[in-house]
């Protein structure tokens, strides 16, 4: 039963910007401890958000049902995260504030993300800190015994908190905690290895989720007063991305088939250092930190017959002098250097790969290089031991010790990948898919078009505008989960005390299960010529080609006409082993991918409808002479948010236009 | 590269398995193991069998879902991998592949090549938290300044990524070195000193319970854990564990 009447209402407080949330704090309703214990909530997704929402609400009281599709909330793809957690701290006097970093973030999302909950992030960032140290998140420390810093791109302060190169890991494991204790209480019921196949809406209101149980294949009814969406980004309608083989849209896109508007789909991250692709058979991309971009710089040759001679094998990057290389960022961005966003970074990567200067076999490859940090670091440590005269081969191996403390982990997985030193030969990176800036729709409140239904985390479209800064990801789920959520859905489950438990007897359950029952059964019994990844591998194809780093009006209009076709085929001869009842990882794809395949369509009708070139979605028709994204704040200075109306290519648009009252809208230069 | 792999198939938990024979041909070099099986998969698809069911997701080496005993050894032969990091160059034209669940009574078999792992998440239920509520009010992050020395102990313990290796290569199925590494991060953070002992007892008291064996002293688990958790967590583990023995109160 789909929502009709969709009207765009942000529920942004009154009031100057910095008063908002906590004025909002002080005159929202509250739910009694006692009354607590007679509310439900059902949490889909335990990473980052997630999880720290599923601990946070039980605490508070609620009756929480955590889900997630792996065999243990601890697996979320939240884990991988690498460089860090950014927090207006201030703890290096560099001149940080909460005012910084919400100026920063809407600098860096380039005017396209709504100033308010903007704001509230960057006030709620220092409590996540303080939060997780009481957690026991062992980040990274100086000898002093404080926490250090480090820098990341698109912002001129060191705010970020890192634990060498397993940020994500530490976090998620201190969020996973908090759940163990909530489990160990009996106030969150996890259900491990189950994934949410549908949303229950009984008068209007989310009231539960239809799920299957991935051990069995059972199908299971799940009733709550309040529905949370935490089940991360659609990175993956790349096939190819550096998310996890599971992660995938099915939650948010079933959410938005029932009524929750889909916003800005074409706002995705490509990032600008991974490791690129080796073959066919790649099943994944692997990420390589943004902080490495402190102290790693990027270069391609100057002269491309030095970028054939390496392509052939005939040269090593080594064999090239410094007045050889062309370090094209520092180059082309002074004040920023190798340290712009990641929109800006790819895009210049890509820009001379396709001049001809890439440097792996494929031409699709650029340079991240060591040597000077090695050779500063190590020439520091020397003048600390007090060693008079080191040879340059001690700088070296001092050099690469702090590198290895500081980097140790990433340098490891670099080398098991490609089986070159990347402490010896600079590394070779290429941009691939990340994170999605775009996703549900919410208010303020977190809330979707579903009333009672949440989207938190990158399941939503909030915060991040056109393009995410670094190290800001792991900031806004815990944000989410930690610090807002928790108040937000008090105000709306307030009025829902005296609701009593929800029955799953419900006629709008049955149904729902039904339609999930129907379209497994049609998977199992179709019996079609083609796997899974078969379509899955045609819609990244399409997708990357021409929705990818650069895009233009004739290639979305082909990928919308080429994905609706694999659509068709695939739902005529798409094949699917095994039997619906039993563990089943091909059945699983296979409802993934489905649901892919109208999302991709829906992203290329977004980035068609947006003329014009912002963060990391560039029209190439939208551009300065300079080859820099043009925007135009006088056309499109709105959020794109989409109705679903059966076909991806009917979808309707709603548009919440935005307003910046406390930063001036300007081009954003990091020259 | 071909390839003979013989690869344990059991329909689900409660039927009997066995090994079963396969061959996938022109495997590349630079292939992950994962990526050699989701070959043999589709190979398998298109001859309308079913295809081998094996956990894995972030094929980084950091979510901890990807096991695996290749060749009798948890994740392969190469030293700090998880199965989804070992790379195909690793093996040789011609050779033959044996490939396994993790084997523990504690980790019992649901599919093929997929086991049980939960009982380390009751592990952590038992014990595996600092006690602090989520309130926005806690005390700042840098009030207790903390020795580089233990932050940094603490970190390369909770580096840990709960895949089990630990007590596949343990003869004994022992999770001491999985459980230790929990115990320890916390031991040596204030924040967590507070409540060491008692997590220690509870931590164990749930490992024995899940029926993992006694610790043998012969340090396979070490060796063969993908993040180098070291021993060294297991001997602080005993501390804490016969500290808190002694002075507990009876309850």
């Amino acid at each position: 039963m789909a929502i009709s009447s969709v009207k765009l209402d942000a529920k942004v407080p009154e009031g100057p910007i910095a008063d908002k949330w906590t004025s909002y704090k002080n005159h929202i309703d509250l739910v009694n401890p006692a009354n607590k214990r007679l509310i439900d909530v059902i949490v889909v997704g335990t990473g980052l958000a997630g999880g720290s929402a599923a601990a946070t609400l039980a605490e508070l009281g609620y009756n929480v049902k955590a889900f997630c599709y792996q065999d243990s909330p601890r697996r979320a793809h939240s884990i991988a995260a690498q460089g860090g957690i950014n927090a207006a701290k201030n703890y290096q006097g560099d001149g940080d504030s909460t005012y910084r970093l919400f100026y920063d973030t809407v600098k860096g999302g380039d005017y396209r993300s709504r100033e308010a909950n903007v704001h509230r992030l960057a006030e709620v960032s220092a409590n996540i800190i303080d939060q997780c140290v009481a957690q026991g998140v062992p980040f990274a420390r100086d000898y002093g015994g404080l926490l250090d810093n480090r820098s990341f791109g698109g912002v001129l302060v060191s705010r970020t908190f890192y634990a060498k190169g397993q940020t994500g890991q530490q976090l998620l494991l201190g969020a996973y905690s908090a759940m163990n204790r909530q489990i160990a209480r009996g106030k969150i019921k996890m259900f491990n290895r189950h994934e949410m196949l549908d949303i229950v809406i009984v008068d209007g209101k989310a009231r539960g989720i239809i799920a299957r149980n991935l051990v069995t294949g059972e199908i299971e009814r799940h009733s709550a007063h309040a529905v949370v969406i935490a089940s991360g980004g659609y990175g993956n309608v790349y096939y190819l991305s550096t998310n996890a083989m599971g992660s995938n849209v099915t939650a948010g896109w079933k959410i938005h088939k029932k009524g929750a508007l889909f916003a800005n789909p074409c706002f995705t991250q490509i990032h600008p250092t991974c490791i690129p692709r080796s073959g066919d058979y790649q099943s994944k991309l692997t990420l390589m930190s943004e902080s490495l971009r402190n102290d790693g710089r990027i270069w391609v040759p100057k002269k491309i017959e030095d970028a054939v001679a390496i392509r052939e094998g005939k040269k090593k990057p080594t064999d090239l002098s410094e007045e050889e290389r062309d370090y094209y960022l520092e180059r082309r961005y002074p004040a920023f250097g190798n340290l712009v966003p990641r929109d800006v970074a790819s895009r210049a990567a890509k820009e001379r790969c396709d001049a001809g200067f890439g440097v792996n076999k494929t031409g699709e490859a650029v340079y991240l290089d060591f040597k000077a940090a090695i050779e500063r670091y190590g020439a520091e440590k020397a003048t600390v031991m007090g060693l008079k005269d080191p040879s340059h081969e001690k700088i070296v191996e001092l050099g690469e010790e702090v590198v290895r403390a500081k980097y140790g982990n990433l340098f490891q997985m670099y080398e098991k990948i490609v089986d070159e030193d990347p402490y010896k030969t600079p590394m070779m990176i290429y941009p691939a898919t990340h994170y999605t800036m775009g996703g549900i729709w919410v208010d303020y409140n977190l809330m979707t078009t579903i009333p009672g239904c949440y989207a938190i985390g990158e399941a939503n479209f909030s915060d991040h505008g056109a393009n995410r800064l670094g190290a800001s990801a792991l900031m806004q789920g815990l944000a989410d989960g930690y610090f807002v959520l928790p108040y937000t859905i008090g105000d709306y489950l307030s009025k829902d005390i005296r609701t009593g438990r929800i029955s799953t007897d419900l006629p709008e359950f049955v149904e729902a299960e039904n339609k999930v029952k129907e379209q497994i059964d049609f998977f199992i019994n179709n019996k079609g010529t083609h796997s899974v990844d078969y379509y899955h591998k045609k819609l990244g194809k399409i997708m990357w080609d021409k929705v990818g780093m650069s895009r233009n009006a004739q290639g979305l209009k082909e990928a919308m006409a080429e994905i609706k076709e694999i659509r068709e085929d695939f739902w005529k001869n798409v094949s699917v082993p095994g039997k619906a009842d039993e563990m089943n990882p091909e059945l699983e794809k296979a409802t993934r991918v489905a649901d892919f395949l109208e999302l991709g369509e829906l992203f290329a009708k977004d980035a068609l409808e947006r003329n014009e070139s912002c963060g990391g979605h560039f029209r190439e028709e939208y551009q300065t002479e300079e080859g820099e994204a043009l925007r135009d704040d006088v056309n499109y200075a709105y959020v794109s948010a989409w109705e679903y109306k059966g076909e991806p290519a009917d979808a309707v648009l709603h548009k919440e236009q935005l307003e910046f009252k406390d930063i001036e809208l300007k081009t954003r230069s990091y020259k | 590269m071909d390839l003979t792999l013989k690869i344990w198939r059991q329909k689900n938990a409660e039927e009997k398995g066995g090994i079963v024979e396969y061959k996938v041909n022109e495997i590349s070099d630079h292939m992950s193991f994962l990526e050699m099986m989701d070959v043999l998969n589709e190979q398998l698809i298109n001859e309308g069998e079913e295809p081998v069911a094996f956990d894995h997701d972030c094929r980084e080496g950091i979510c901890g879902s990807c096991s695996l005993h290749i060749n009798g050894e948890p994740h392969g032969p190469d030293a700090g991998t998880t199965t989804c990091q070992l790379h195909m160059r690793k093996f040789k034209d011609g050779d033959t592949i044996f490939i396994e669940p993790f084997r523990a009574k504690a980790f019992p078999v649901v599919k093929d090549l997929v086991i049980d792992r939960s009982a380390f998440d009751r592990i952590q239920h038992a014990g595996g938290y600092i006690s602090v509520n989520t309130s926005g009010n806690t005390q700042d992050a840098n009030a207790i300044p903390i020795p580089k020395v233990d932050a940094d102990k603490a970190f390369d313990a909770a580096t840990c990524i709960g895949c089990g290796a630990c007590v596949a290569a343990c003869k004994n199925a022992s999770a001491m070195l999985f459980v230790s590494a929990k115990v320890s991060q916390f031991a040596l953070l204030p924040q967590g000193k507070v409540e060491a002992e008692e997590r220690a007892l509870n931590m164990v008291k749930q490992m024995d319970e899940e029926g993992f064996g006694n610790c043998t002293n012969t340090g396979a688990c070490e060796a063969e854990c993908p993040k180098g958790i070291s021993l060294e967590n297991i001997a602080r583990m005993n501390r804490e564990y016969l500290s808190a023995a002694f002075s507990a109160d009876p309850q």
